[in-house]
């Protein structure tokens, strides 16, 4: 049981590059907190230094109360699931469970208890005697998951654990995640690059690039008024359409009144697009040649282009080329290929961000 | 999957393993061939005449006790160069897989040793510890240790086990090196987190994930120290003083060029090549089945 407290946290490398540029996160007693973001921005690394696997070049990590910066990995009371596992290859499951709490002096009496409870909780019981290449992936997985466990620690740590299994466990065993954590109540930080397992964990989501967190909080909240063009972009699948508010089609129709004045960049969510004649008043009406269309069951995904005078926004990760817009629409009904249809979005539903794309706009 | 290559002509694989063939044959077989033999003759004092006499010399070699000495000595260098090499290696391995500021230099410095040639290696200690001439010696001496290899038989062994484990130490942290490298990071990571300090994570976790190269380069030390080990010991000791540092194969050379018993010494030399057998199906055993932990 324990917040973690990240203050203007530092890393610095030895050639000078800059990996973490100062970050500020409070994970609150018994939180999920998820780190996300794409590779390289630094979300491992902020782990890894959580867990005391790098040193910290600036800022402090306070693990309930205590500043653990200069503090040994053994000496945090922490734990962590590794994306390969990192299971030992020599030892059995109970053995991989046990090794830390015999490291730590407990009785095997005591140990026996606790590897045979997060075995039954796991579903091990039939392979503790198993070497771990013996185990399929998701078994895997769970020994390490386990072998957090037994532990009781103050946190969890995970570094981006699913990532190395195949989509359908991936979902189970994200669900499992999260019920677990919810029965233990014990904080923890998630360390992933996948939006969707970011969204249905997380308690407080932390959307970070290039070293520095974009932007922090409930998820869904975030998914509502993403904070910049990037977290518009990268939270929600398939992503926000981003277009500029340049061209006098998209400006007549923002009206230059108030505060959209100031924007120059327009983004709305493919499924907050209809496909209808009419224009909302304050609303966005788009015309749309369309392209290409994917069908899912459930809902139909329509690929289209606008006329090509658009200008190019600044590219983001998972942005669209410029000019191309994509619509969500629910059920399998879909315009043919080729065909020129009109879109619309009301007001309520369109994000505007300055030019930069680095701060939000509420009209 | 066609793994056979497929020729045009019957006669073009034969032609391409011929003359790899024609080495062995003439290098390997023929002489080994001529030892067999040998070892079943019996030559008078003056090589004038030649008899065949069955299994006598291997009967004298057994019943003679210089011959179980000698093969208590060879297990016993064998045992002491291995381990002495062993653990200096891994030694020096594990420093070397710490992250270190020229840490390419370091380890080609480690690697270079085994580039020199076993005589070279006896010479370049003899120049250490010679009772006259060596280095150290003057040293030794003067902290009052009565330094002769050359009349003590216990320091000749010591010198002989010491300039054969140092030589094969370079090989020995090559394979430790590359062992060490290949223990994924995050199982070491793991182990800290798990509260496992440095020595306590080496003897629990490195050592065991280590245990097949170690057997590995235990078998190959073993073949080294018995038979690698003659350019050594004929330049720093000839087997001597008095039979001291005499080995198994240095034992097949002066009884057969020195002594000039060559049936004797094609019975040892026919002993010893079982025993090389023997290691060496050991070791095809062990790295067919791939043993791991």
């Amino acid at each position: 049981m324990a917040n973690v407290t990240l203050r203007n946290v530092r890393k610095t490398y030895p050639g000078g590059f800059e990996a973490i540029k100062g970050v500020d996160v409070d994970v609150g007693d018994g939180q999920f907190c998820v780190l996300v973001g794409p590779s390289g921005c630094g979300k491992s690394t902020l782990l890894r230094m959580v867990a005391g696997l790098e040193t910290v070049s600036g800022g402090e990590i306070d693990i309930g109360g205590r500043v653990v910066n200069q503090v040994e990995p053994a000496d945090r009371d922490i734990a962590m699931v590794f994306q390969n596992y990192a299971l030992y290859p020599h030892m059995s499951v109970y053995n991989n469970m046990a090794y830390g709490l015999r490291n730590r002096g407990m009785a095997e009496a005591e140990i026996k208890t606790r590897v045979e409870e997060a075995a039954r909780v796991l579903e091990l019981a039939p392979m503790l005697e198993r070497k771990p290449r013996q185990l399929s992936g998701g078994q895997r997985q769970r020994v390490a998951m386990g072998r957090a466990i037994v532990r009781q620690p103050k946190v969890f740590l995970f570094d981006e654990p699913l990532s190395n299994l195949d989509a359908k466990l991936r979902i189970a065993m994200r669900v499992e995640i999260r019920k677990l954590q919810r029965r233990l109540n014990t904080t923890s930080i998630y360390v992933t690059h996948d939006q969707l397992e970011a969204m249905t964990l997380a308690d407080i989501l932390v959307v970070m690039n290039g070293g520095q967190v974009e932007q922090v909080g409930n998820p869904l909240a975030i998914y509502e008024k993403p904070a910049t063009t990037f977290v518009a972009s990268f939270i929600g699948a398939p992503p926000m359409n981003l277009m500029s508010t340049r061209p006098d089609e998209i400006k007549t129709q923002l009206g230059a009144d108030g505060r959209a004045a100031e924007a120059g960049i327009l983004g709305i969510r493919p499924e907050d697009f209809v496909i209808t004649d009419q224009t909302p008043a304050g609303g966005v009406a788009l015309a749309l040649t369309v392209e290409a269309i994917e069908r899912v069951g459930a809902e139909t995904f329509v690929y289209g282009s606008r006329r090509q005078d658009e200008q190019p926004v600044a590219a983001t990760p998972g942005e669209l080329p410029p000019g191309e817009v994509i619509v969500r629409i629910p059920g399998a009904e879909a315009p043919a290929i080729g065909q020129k249809i009109r879109i619309a979005a009301v007001r309520e539903k369109l994000h505007l961000f300055s030019g930069d794309g680095r701060k939000r706009i509420e009209a | 999957m066609q793994k056979q290559a497929i020729f045009q002509s019957r006669l073009l694989p034969f032609a391409l393993v011929a003359p790899q063939l024609a080495i062995v044959l003439i290098f390997f077989y023929w002489p080994a061939l001529q030892a067999a033999i040998q070892s079943f003759l019996l030559q008078d004092a003056f090589g004038l005449s030649t008899s065949f006499v069955w299994f006598d010399n291997y009967q004298e070699l057994f019943n003679e006790p210089a011959y179980f000495e000698a093969i208590v000595r060879t297990f016993f260098f064998s045992f002491a160069i291995a381990v002495s090499s062993l653990s200096l290696a891994l030694l020096l391995a594990v420093m070397a897989d710490k992250p270190l500021r020229g840490g390419a230099l370091y380890r080609t410095l480690l690697i270079w040793p085994y580039a020199v040639a076993p005589p070279v290696v006896g010479v370049l200690w003899i120049f250490m510890l010679h009772p006259s001439l060596g280095v150290i010696s003057r040293y030794l001496r003067a902290a009052g240790i009565d330094w002769n290899p050359l009349l003590d038989g216990n320091q000749a062994a010591t010198l002989v086990i010491l300039a054969a484990a140092w030589k094969q130490v370079s090989y020995n942290f090559l394979f430790f090196l590359a062992g060490l490298q290949a223990i994924p990071k995050s199982v070491m990571e793991a182990a800290a987190i798990d509260g496992a300090r440095p020595m306590r994570r080496f003897w629990t976790v490195t050592f065991p994930l280590l245990s097949p190269t170690i057997f590995f380069l235990l078998v190959i030390n073993i073949v080294y120290a018995f038979f690698d080990t003659f350019g050594i010991i004929d330049t720093m000791t000839r087997g001597g003083p008095g039979k001291a540092t005499e080995t198994l194969v240095y034992k097949v050379y002066s009884d057969g060029l020195l002594g000039g018993n060559l049936g004797s010494s094609a019975a040892q030399s026919v002993i010893l090549m079982v025993i090389v057998i023997v290691l060496t199906g050991i070791q095809f055993r062990f790295v067919e089945r791939k043993v791991t932990y």
